[in-house]
């Protein structure tokens, strides 16, 4: 009992022709926006790499590039195949490689939809690579005259003001590190030196963010110094102030950024399989068709369709037993050359 | 005296229509780019219109737009007119719509090039509405509780974090208005008593910038207050320092961005205005040659098509008379029937 079966006649089998010839091309068409929308997402992270330490993983940017070339080709062929379907002799010289083209495109169906369950998966390795980032970059805003790293300090202003973020969780992670390099402190100040003392490593810590911190929509002119002390600013409360700077920390900020963009490719990547499987199975149903011709010699008879010569379970059972029947095939060798052994 | 002559043989008529049919085409795409380049100035200028003080630089996209739209128009035409133009039959059709037709094709050709014209010719007035805009935006500056300018505060900042510019002419004009709120000032310290009484109008002045002046490509953190100060700051020189805030003023950045903004946009209205020119050409030559074969049994005579049938100057009185009678015409009349009038009496 086929799955699926449907009946076939010429007019009806060069709709269907048409019909997947034409879905092809949109699949090509979604293939290259598959390749587009990797290359996109490795450039995304290729311009923030200095703030994930270079360290981040661009194994999925690389996946969708790699399936989206995969796809065009695949589609593109498939189209061709069911142009050549019409001509009866054309189609002759693709038959023979048409059941294990057929089979190429369940497995890459099957990583299509892998690849997608990976976009939304890889959040998570992500949020680690840019806490990790962010923390070191924090620490190196104040090397602006060390080679390799000079251009941290205005990376990371650029990004408080993108993102509209501060710190790496909020802004008090400004006060645990001295953001201010050695060149510009006095020394000789009493207020430096009290600064100084009063830590175990030596730095100038204090409770003051850089000016990329500062929120434009708040009334008053940014506070970026002495932020915890009420009395140094008029009219000043700092816990009920929220316009003054961003509250919100870097990490979550572009995590939420990149979160989103992996949530549409995946979502993306999850239609174009859906688009893909829908054309396997067309092309299915012109190779059965074209193949149970009731007389073979007249294009013009009538003919049968079907996604699966039997049922799924059938199916399944078939291919256990041709996989079992591979294994004892190399274990009967063994066992012919055995009893040649003992004869001789 | 006919105004560029040239002999138009069967073959060579046909392909006239041809390349017309294909030039109108192109013509009429490259007049959806206009319109669609006119809303684009639009857009990117009122996005910005809160620091311009009149919209008189508007009329260089309106003109854009309203030339787009008729190119669309006057192509479609030219288009339908070249289709039947070999067809003997139909071509007549179309003979008292010509005349109108070239003169308000011409007029707005001409609006074209003035549409590219004026948008160099109005960077005075741009600059003018620029400086005035960014002053009222300073002044108003701390008016955060003010409605109707509670948000310059947070637009300046905006304009001079994007355009990485400080202040009208540059960062000094900060130091010559208030921009700190008068409810953040401790009005019972002496500082402050001391700057307010330190000038007439009782201002509180100081020499320093808002944060959104700052220069993320410095290599120390922002100096914001005390700038000419050397002695508040270690190691500091106000003189000889220039990565610490943005030296370029907010209106030469603005121009600037406008500025290449239109020239980019001139140079490809000029492509359209040549285009576009170079249909109506043709299709004058069509229309000519088109004209002389009328009536004629045989199609595929030579014939001559030319620009203009009299000189430049006496085809302008031509298409100006029918204007002016029309506006002197009444004068006539009446000087005419009370002469008639007593003559009769």
């Amino acid at each position: 009992m086929a799955l699926m079966p449907v009946k076939f006649d010429l007019k009806k089998r060069v709709k269907l022709a048409q019909t997947v010839w034409f879905m092809y091309w949109f699949a090509v068409m979604a293939g290259v926006l598959v390749f587009s929308m990797g290359l996109f997402f490795k450039i995304e992270l290729r311009k923030r790499s200095e703030l994930m330490d270079n360290n981040e993983s661009h194994f999925l940017p690389n996946l969708l590039i790699f399936m989206g070339l995969i796809a065009c080709g695949i589609n593109a062929l498939g189209g061709k195949i069911c142009y050549d379907s019409l001509d009866p002799i054309k189609f002759m010289k693709w038959k023979p490689i048409l059941k294990n083209f057929l089979v190429m495109c369940v497995v890459f169906n099957g990583l299509l939809l892998v690849t997608a369950v990976l976009c939304f998966l890889m959040r998570i390795p992500l949020q680690f690579t840019l806490a990790e980032g962010l923390r070191n970059g924090m620490k190196f805003y104040k090397d602006t005259d060390t080679p390799g790293r000079c251009y941290m300090k205005r990376t990371l202003d650029l990004m408080q003001m993108e993102f509209r973020c501060c710190g790496n969780d909020n802004f008090r992670d400004w006060f645990e590190i001295q953001w201010v390099s050695n060149r510009y402190l006095d020394f000789s100040a009493k207020e430096v030196k009290d600064r100084i003392g009063s830590n175990v490593d030596g730095q100038y810590l204090m409770d003051g963010v850089p000016f990329s911190c500062c929120n434009p929509s708040s009334p008053r002119p940014c506070i970026q110094g002495q932020m915890t002390n009420n009395s140094a600013h008029y009219s000043y409360d700092h816990y009920t102030e929220e316009l003054n700077v961003w509250r919100r920390g870097c990490r979550e900020a572009m995590l939420s950024y990149y979160g989103g963009m992996m949530n549409t490719i995946g979502a993306l990547v999850v239609l174009v399989t859906l688009l893909e499987v829908a054309v396997t199975i067309g092309l299915q149903y012109v190779n059965t068709s074209l193949s149970t011709l009731a007389n073979p010699d007249d294009p013009e008879s009538e003919s049968e369709g079907w996604i699966l010569e039997k049922t799924v379970g059938e199916t399944f059972t078939d291919i256990m037993d041709k996989m079992k029947a591979m294994g004892k095939g190399s274990k009967v060798e063994e066992g012919a050359e055995a009893p040649v052994a003992t004869v001789s | 005296m006919v105004l560029m002559k040239m002999k138009f043989p069967f073959e060579k008529r046909v392909k006239l229509a041809q390349g017309l049919w294909l030039l109108s085409l192109s013509a009429t795409v490259a007049g959806a780019l206009t319109f669609s380049l006119g809303c684009i100035l639009k857009t990117e200028l009122r996005r910005r219109a809160e620091v311009m003080d009149n919209s008189d630089i508007h009329i260089v996209p309106d003109t854009l737009m309203i030339v787009g739209l008729a190119s669309l128009g006057i192509n479609y035409f030219a288009s339908k007119i070249c289709q039947d133009a070999l067809d003997a039959g139909r071509f007549p059709r179309w003979k008292n719509f010509l005349k109108p037709y070239f003169a308000v094709s011409c007029f707005f050709t001409v609006l074209m090039l003035l549409a590219i014209i004026m948008s160099y010719a109005m960077k005075g007035t741009l600059e003018s509405s620029l400086k005035a805009g960014l002053r009222n935006g300073i002044r108003f500056y701390k008016d955060t509780d003010t409605p109707g300018r509670c948000f310059q505060k947070q637009n300046i900042d905006r304009l001079q974090m994007e355009f990485r510019c400080c202040g009208n002419t540059d960062f000094r004009d900060w130091f010559e208005v208030q921009w700190i709120s008068n409810r953040y000032l401790d009005f019972s310290s002496t500082e402050v008593k001391n700057r307010i009484k330190s000038n007439v109008d009782g201002r509180y002045l100081v020499d320093g910038v808002p944060f959104s002046c700052c220069n993320p490509s410095s290599p120390r953190p922002c100096i914001q207050y005390q700038l000419t100060n050397n002695s508040a700051h270690y190691n500091y020189d106000y003189q000889t320092e220039e990565l610490n805030i943005y030296l370029r003023g907010c209106r030469e950045a603005l121009v600037n961005y406008y500025m290449g903004l239109m020239n980019t946009i001139g140079a490809g209205v000029l492509s359209v205005f040549l285009l576009q020119g170079s249909v109506l050409v043709s299709l004058r030559f069509l229309q000519t040659s088109m004209e002389a074969v009328a009536g004629n049994e045989n199609v595929e005579i030579e014939t001559e098509g030319y620009l203009l049938e009299k000189g430049v100057k006496e085809t302008i009185m031509e298409y100006l008379d029918p204007l002016l009678k029309f506006l002197l015409l009444k004068n006539q009349v009446e000087e005419g029937d009370p002469a008639a009038a007593p003559a009769t009496t």
